[in-house]
This record gives C-alpha cells, sequence and structure tokens, in this order.
C-alpha cells in the first residue's frame, strides 16, 4: 500500500475509534503534544498506561477474592485506572471505572467483581485496538512516499 | 388764780359754779383723752410713735390733775393742797413744754407720712394704667399672632391678602378695610380687596399722589384724612362723621429682592397700600398698640406674599423646565435622525462614490495604454489627475466623517518601517525632483524593521506630512528623520496634554519633517489641524488641497495615541512638523522570519515558557507522563516526583512551580502543599503550589485555598488551557 492510502486508512480507523467512543478528546491531546522533541510521546504514554492498567487489574482480582475484602485498597486501585485511561483518552475503560467505584461505595461483592470484568473487557478492546493504530502508523512511517 | 386773791369774795358764785363744772369737765375729758388714744392705739397693728404717746399722755394727765385739783382752790384750802396744786403746776409745765419742743420733731414726720400716702396713690394709679397697657398690647400680640398664622398657613395670594383684611376687620372692630396694588404700569393703584365690597372694579387711583407719598415714604401707619381718595370708598351720607383712617405701605418683594447680604428693606420699589378704617359716628381713636398692630400684620402680609410669589415662580420654572425637556427630547431625538440618515447616506455614498470613481480611474489608466493623438492623451491625463484628486477628496471627506464619528477603526497589522519609509521615498521623490527640492530619508541605528500598526494610514500620514513640505516649498530641500522616541524626551514641556505611557509591548515611532519652505507665521499655527482651513497666503492659495490632509493627519495620530506638532519661525523661513505615534513591537515566533498576525492591546497569553522549572508530584504514572509531555511541550522543565517524601526532599526554591495532581493516593495531598510551605521561610522564594483535580465542587476550591495554595486547575487539562493557566500564574502569582 502507498503512502496516501495508508494514510486514509489510518485516519478513518482513527475517526472510528472516536466515534465509537474508544477514545476522547484527551487522545488528540496527547496526539497534539508529539513533536519533534517528543516523537514517540503517544506510544510511550500508551505503554505506561498498559503497565500500569495490567499490574492494577491483578491487583484488583487479588484484592476481591479475599475472605474480607479491603474495599478501600480496591477503592484506590480503580481510582487509579480511572485516572490513567482518562489521562490518555480511554473513554470507555474510564466509564466502566466510574460504574466500578459506585458498587465500591456500596460494598457490593458481587457487583465488583462484574465490573471487573466489564473493566476487563474494556481494557482489552482497547488495548487491541491501539495496537492496531499503532502498527498502522508504523507501517506509514514505513511506506514509501511519492 | 383770782381766786387766790380774793379767797373771801362771796362774789359771782354763779361764775365760780361754772368755772367748777368746766374744770371739773376739762379734767374728765383730760383723764379720758389718754384712755381713748391707749384704747385705739392698742386697737391699731401700727403705731410707730409710742413714746410721744406717752409723753402726751403724761402732759395730758397732768393737765388733767391740775385742773381736777383747781377744783379745791376755789374755797379756802390748806397748804397742802397748794403745794400739790403747784407741784402737779410745776410737773404739768415741764411735761407740756417737753411735748412741745417733741412736738416739732414729730409734727413734720406725720406730715410727711401723708404725703407719702398720696404718692404711693398715685403710684398705684400708674401702675394700674400700665398694667391695662400691657394687657391690651398682650391682647394685641395674640391677634397678631393668630392674625399671621392665618395669613401664613396659605400660599395661595388672594387667600392670604383676604384673609388679612377679615381677620384685622374682625380684630379691631373695623368698619371697612381695603388693599389697592400697583397696577402693572406702577402709575396707578387699583383697589384689588374690600372687605364690605365683594368684586371692588374699576376704583384707581394715581400713584403719586402726596398722600400715598408720604404713606409709602415710611414704615409706619400713617393716619390720613377720611376725605383722601383712597378712603373715599363709601357713599357718605350727610350726618356720618367717618371715623379715623389709618393707610399702612405693604412692601411687595420679588424673588430677586433675596439675596444674603443684601436685605430687602431697600430695594423694594413697589409697595400695595391697606387703608383701615373705623366705623363712623364711635368716637374712637386709633390707639399706638392698634397702629402697631397694622404695621406688623402689613409686615407679615408682605412676607407671605413673597413666599407665595416664591412658589408660583418655582411652579412656573418647573412647568418650564417640562417644556425644555420634552424639546430637549425631541431635539435628540431629532439629532439621532439626523447621525442615522448621514450614516446611512455615507455607508452608501461610501460605496457609490467610491464604485464610478475607480471606474473612472481605472478606464483612464486603460486608455492611456491605447494609442492617442497628443492632444487625447492630454486629455486623458487631465482626467486622471482630476478623479485620482476627486478619489482622494472623496476618501477624506468620508475617512474624516468616520473619524470625527469614532468609528473608524485601525487596521492593525505587521508592517515592515523600513519598507512603509522607501515607499513614501518613492512617491514623493518624482514630485520633488520636479520642483528641484532635495529629499533625505534619516532612520536611526536603532530603528526597527518590523513594528505593529496600519500601515496604510502610517504611510498615509507621512505621506500627507511630507507632501505638504513639498508643497508648500519652492526650493531647498526637505529631510525626513525617524527614530525611536525615548521616554525622557517623550514627556516634553511643550504638548502638556499628551502623557506617553511607553509599555513592554509598543514603543512611540518619531517621525520629523523639516522643510525650508515659506513656513507659517506663528498665529496661523493652531488653525493649521482644523478643517478646511487653509493658509490664505496668496502665493499658495491655488495649491490645490481641501485643507483636509492635516486635519486627518492629526486624528489618525489620536488614534494611533500620539502627537502631531508643526513648528515654524516664521514666514519665510521653512517649518518642521514632528508627530510621535505608538506602535506594537512584533513578537518573536521561534526563528521564522513570517510576521505573525499582531495581537491587540488586551491581554496576550504567553504561547511558552521556556527554563520554567516545575515539580510535577503524580504518584500515577500514566497521568504523570501526560501531564509532564504536557508542560515539556510548553517549554518548561519538569521534575516528576510520584510520593510525598519525594516531594519534600526534592522541592527547592529553583522550582518556580509545583504541580501536585490530587489523586496521591491515600495522603492528605493538603498536608504536603503546607509542608511545602513550611519549608520556605521567604514567600517570593517558594514556588507556587497548584492542584490538579478531577473535583469540580467548590469544596475542593477552598480546601485549596486554605492551605495557603496560589491556584486549581480542573482535569482535563488541554495544552490552551495549560498555556492559559500558566501566563496567569506567572504574571499574577495566583489562579484563583
Amino acid at each position: 500500500m502507498d503512502a496516501l492510502q495508508l494514510r486514509k486508512q489510518l485516519s478513518n480507523y482513527t475517526a472510528q475509534l472516536f466515534d465509537e467512543g474508544f477514545l476522547d478528546e484527551q487522545f488528540t491531546q496527547l496526539q497534539q503534544l508529539q513533536d519533534e522533541n517528543n516523537p514517540n510521546f503517544v506510544v510511550e504514554v500508551v505503554t505506561l498506561f498498559f503497565q500500569d492498567s495490567e499490574r492494577l487489574l491483578d491487583e484488583l482480582a487479588k484484592s476481591l477474592v479475599q475472605p474480607e475484602v479491603d474495599f478501600k485498597k480496591v477503592d484506590a486501585h480503580v481510582h487509579q485506572l480511572k485516572g490513567s485511561s482518562s489521562s490518555i483518552g480511554a473513554h470507555r475503560v474510564q466509564r466502566s471505572c466510574i460504574s466500578f467505584r459506585n458498587c465500591c461505595n456500596d460494598r457490593n461483592v458481587e457487583g465488583c467483581l462484574k465490573s471487573l470484568q466489564e473493566v476487563r473487557h474494556e481494557y482489552s478492546l482497547i488495548k487491541d485496538k491501539l495496537e492496531t493504530l499503532f502498527s498502522l502508523e508504523q507501517q506509514l512511517l514505513g511506506a514509501p512516499s511519492e | 388764780m383770782e381766786c387766790c386773791f380774793d379767797p373771801q369774795w362771796p362774789a359771782d358764785e354763779l361764775l365760780m359754779k361754772y368755772q367748777y363744772i368746766s374744770d371739773f369737765f376739762i379734767a374728765l375729758a383730760y383723764f379720758s383723752i389718754p384712755l381713748e388714744l391707749i384704747y385705739f392705739v392698742k386697737k391699731s397693728a401700727v403705731f410707730p410713735y409710742r413714746w410721744v404717746l406717752v409723753q402726751f399722755g403724761a402732759f395730758i394727765v397732768l393737765c388733767g390733775a391740775t385742773h381736777l385739783i383747781n377744783l379745791w382752790t376755789f374755797t379756802t384750802h390748806t397748804r397742802t393742797v397748794a403745794i400739790v396744786m403747784t407741784t402737779a403746776k410745776v410737773f404739768t409745765a415741764a411735761v407740756s413744754c417737753a411735748t412741745a419742743l417733741m412736738l416739732v420733731h414729730i409734727i413734720p414726720d406725720l406730715l410727711s407720712v401723708k404725703t407719702r400716702e398720696l404718692f404711693l396713690k398715685n403710684k398705684a394709679a400708674e401702675l394700674d394704667r400700665e398694667m391695662g397697657l400691657i394687657r391690651t398690647q398682650e391682647e394685641t400680640g395674640r391677634h397678631v399672632r393668630m392674625l399671621t398664622h392665618e395669613i401664613r398657613s396659605t400660599l395661595d395670594r388672594h387667600t392670604i391678602l383676604k384673609t388679612t383684611l377679615v381677620e384685622l376687620g374682625r380684630t379691631l372692630a373695623l368698619e371697612e378695610c381695603a388693599l389697592w396694588m400697583p397696577t402693572r404700569t406702577g402709575l396707578e393703584l387699583q383697589l384689588s380687596y374690600s372687605l364690605r365690597q365683594q368684586n371692588p372694579v374699576g376704583y384707581t387711583v394715581p400713584i403719586h399722589l402726596p398722600v400715598i407719598n408720604q404713606v409709602f415714604g415710611t414704615s409706619r401707619a400713617v393716619k390720613i384724612s377720611p376725605n383722601s381718595p383712597v378712603a373715599r370708598l363709601r357713599p357718605l351720607a350727610g350726618k356720618y362723621m367717618p371715623g379715623e383712617v389709618v393707610a399702612v405701605r405693604v412692601p411687595l418683594l420679588h424673588l430677586s429682592n433675596f439675596r444674603i447680604n443684601d436685605w430687602p428693606e431697600l430695594s423694594t420699589k413697589r409697595y400695595a397700600l391697606m387703608v383701615l378704617m373705623l366705623p363712623s359716628d364711635s368716637a374712637r381713636q386709633w390707639h399706638v398698640h392698634e397702629l402697631e398692630l397694622v404695621e406688623v400684620v402689613a409686615d407679615q402680609v408682605a412676607v407671605a406674599l413673597s413666599h407665595a410669589a416664591i412658589l408660583e415662580e418655582s411652579m412656573r420654572a418647573r412647568d418650564l423646565l417640562m417644556e425644555q425637556n420634552v424639546a430637549l427630547d425631541l431635539a435628540r431625538r431629532e439629532a439621532e435622525t439626523a447621525i442615522r440618515a448621514r450614516n446611512d447616506f455615507l455607508a452608501v455614498m461610501n460605496h457609490e462614490m467610491r464604485t464610478p470613481m475607480h471606474a473612472i480611474i481605472a478606464l483612464s489608466s486603460l486608455l492611456q495604454e491605447t494609442e492617442l493623438t497628443p492632444e487625447q492623451r492630454l486629455m486623458v491625463e487631465t482626467i486622471m489627475k482630476s478623479s485620482s484628486l476627486l478619489a482622494t477628496l472623496i476618501n477624506d471627506v468620508l475617512d474624516l466623517s468616520r473619524l470625527e464619528d469614532g468609528s473608524l477603526q485601525l487596521d492593525i497589522g505587521t508592517l515592515n518601517l523600513r519598507s512603509v519609509f522607501n515607499e513614501v521615498m518613492c512617491l514623493i521623490k518624482p514630485v520633488a525632483s520636479v520642483k528641484k527640492l532635495n529629499i533625505v530619508l534619516n532612520l536611526a541605528e536603532d530603528f526597527p524593521e518590523y513594528a505593529v500598526g496600519d500601515e496604510k494610514r502610517l504611510m498615509q500620514i507621512i505621506l500627507n506630512v511630507v507632501g505638504n513640505g513639498v508643497k508648500f516649498s519652492k526650493e531647498g530641500s526637505i529631510s525626513i528623520t525617524a527614530s525611536v522616541a525615548k521616554a525622557e524626551l517623550l514627556r516634553d514641556t511643550r504638548t502638556p496634554e499628551f502623557f506617553p505611557v511607553p509599555g513592554d509591548n509598543n514603543f512611540y515611532l518619531r517621525v520629523q519633517v523639516k522643510d525650508t519652505g515659506s513656513g507659517i507665521s506663528p498665529q496661523d499655527i493652531p488653525k493649521l489641524f482644523t478643517k478646511f482651513a487653509q493658509n490664505q497666503s496668496p502665493a499658495l492659495k491655488n495649491s490645490g488641497g481641501s485643507g483636509l490632509g492635516l486635519a486627518i493627519c492629526k486624528r489618525f495620530v489620536n488614534l494611533m495615541d500620539g502627537h502631531i506638532w508643526i513648528e515654524s519661525e516664521g514666514l519665510g523661513k521653512g517649518c518642521t512638523a514632528t508627530f510621535i505615534v505608538k506602535l506594537g513591537i512584533p513578537e518573536k515566533m521561534g526563528d521564522t522570519k513570517f510576521p505573525l498576525i499582531g495581537q491587540s492591546a488586551a491581554k496576550r497569553v504567553q504561547t511558552s515558557f521556556p527554563g520554567l522549572k516545575v515539580l510535577l508530584v503524580d504518584d500515577n504514572s500514566v497521568s504523570r507522563a501526560v501531564t509532564k509531555g504536557l508542560l515539556l511541550h510548553l517549554g518548561c522543565e519538569v521534575t516528576t516526583v510520584s510520593s510525598r517524601e519525594e516531594c519534600l526532599r526534592v522541592v527547592s526554591e529553583d522550582h518556580r512551580l509545583v504541580i501536585m495532581d490530587m489523586c496521591v493516593s491515600g495522603v492528605d495531598s493538603y498536608d504536603i502543599a503546607v509542608q511545602v510551605q513550611d519549608r520556605f521561610t521567604k514567600r517570593y522564594e517558594r514556588p507556587l503550589i497548584v492542584a490538579l483535580t478531577g473535583n469540580t465542587d467548590k469544596l475542593t476550591k477552598e480546601n485549596c485555598m486554605r492551605v495557603g495554595m496560589d491556584g486549581v486547575i480542573v482535569k482535563p487539562v488541554s495544552i490552551d488551557k495549560m498555556r492559559t493557566v500558566l501566563s496567569d500564574l506567572l504574571e499574577h502569582r495566583v489562579l484563583f
């Protein structure tokens, strides 16, 4: 594929992600922060997000199977996850974190477990999409231009 | 005594009997008188001369005794009786002499008591009289007060006067009371009010009668004859003995009489006349207190009338004002309509006039390009010249009217100053060389290349000023000097109304054009900048132009916060035109030479913050990375820490700003803020502390303010938002 087509594909894909609510304005801001001083800014931040999120999700899973669930700790983790997702504009992840927090406040273990599932699901979705996005970008960089 | 010489004489026993009886009665009387005296004196309370009484009593008793003893001496009596008799007589003699002497002292006293008594009686009568007088005066006073109250309780002139007359008539039991007012002409007195006649009509009396002058000449009430024309109000029947008549003047005070330093008594000119008549055939006389009453009432009436007059005036003035208000309102609306009409006209004419002009100019210049005979070419050139003149005129007039309106706005943009001046030179050099004038342009070494301002208008100003120099010079040279005005030189004592305020983002451009032309006489200089006023010197009469040029220049210069002035030493000595205008300093944008769109004088947001050391505290790695990227993008130097301890360890006075993400889990971020602040003793050393939070509620903001933070930023943060925030913080040191 040539650069033009790749570019078109990339922009379509990005637009689709925005339309479907996977990404929001914050992601645009991130993209704007990427300049010649910081050429891989977005990738770096997203990678950080992935690492952080996976850690948090594991922690959450561990905390929720305890006989005495420490809701405070759970809440703290979810809060962190919410923060991270909102920082990069992962909109759907952020939303699911909000409902997770509500369950936490209600001290509803069942609800929490369900929310955790949801968050996990959303996370894997966004991870997938972003990875696709980045590979498209890589292709674009490597592609021959006219 | 005869009895002692002839005791045996038996003659006149009758005589002796009578003497006997008389002596007896005398003795009786003499004894009873003191008794009576004592009795009555004891009865009375006051009798000052008791001692006298005793003496007198003794005298009387002794006299009585003598006469009593005498009784025994009629017949033969023994020697004892004689001795007793003699003793009694001696005593009597002594006492009577003493008493006689005493009476010399006493009787005058007694007499004077009498006179004193008379005196006191007189005094008492006098006091009674005075009492009577005071009582009447008080009565009068009461009447006056009552009258005054009645008079002053109304502000209506007619009521005042009518009431006065009625009350006076009642108080003084008058037969007739009348008021004569001066007519408008002031030459006659007209009977205006009368007690008995309801509608007095037609009586007038010339004002300069001697009796009237007499009354007007004094402020007292004056008795006048009942036959004088002012007093003849009732038809006189034969047998009436008319009562006494009194007249008093009533000053008619005007509003203008009441000046603070000028009391009205001397400045009134108009009086009314009040005439009062006692009932005829009553033999009553005008008493002093009644006259006084009348005078006081006259004064009060004057005051009440003046109040009424003031009220009338103020009502009139108010009505007048209202009328004027209405008229002004109308005028304003008309003016507004006129202005609107004019603006509409201008708007239309602007377009309508220019379009044909452009057409003419364009087509004539095209025509010039074609093949033309010399005459044709001449004609076309004339057309071109005339039409450009006309176009300029139209533009000038339209510009000027917009300038006057204040509706003209400058087109601010970045301009290249050097090229502006070069263009001016290019335009003016041909004209100057035709007139054989030399033009020199001097630009200072620190002359900025770029500036921010209205390029077109600036050129217009320079062209106009230089053009004037060229126009009015027949020979010699024109020198143009342009430089950046220094602050000290800006404050020129010659132009005290011009207050240049140099700032960081602007500078003042100073341009001076000197010519060696005909100069201007000093009295003409102020007129230079007025519209349509031309220098009337005959040599320049036909040099064309509308006289608007300098006026427009001045207005443009004023719009640019500047000042323009012309100096000349006199006719034939050339003149110097100088103007100073404010231009903006264009900002640098990296190393691009491409000029930016200039910015208005309003708040300027810094676009990058090179070297700003920021300490970022955030325990969420992702958001930390994002915020760091944001700050780096804006040119800051960012240090990141992820925990409280690290923050406290790392923070130093190098950091100008500490951005704290409020989600630092489990720890009260407010605490950190306080601890950071405690670190720095001096306020200016410590960095600004700003909270970054997703909470939009007031509580968070209040808490932040409470712990002494300098600002709160609400997530999500965009680049522009961060830029504005940093700009504000650095400018004001606080964001709240």
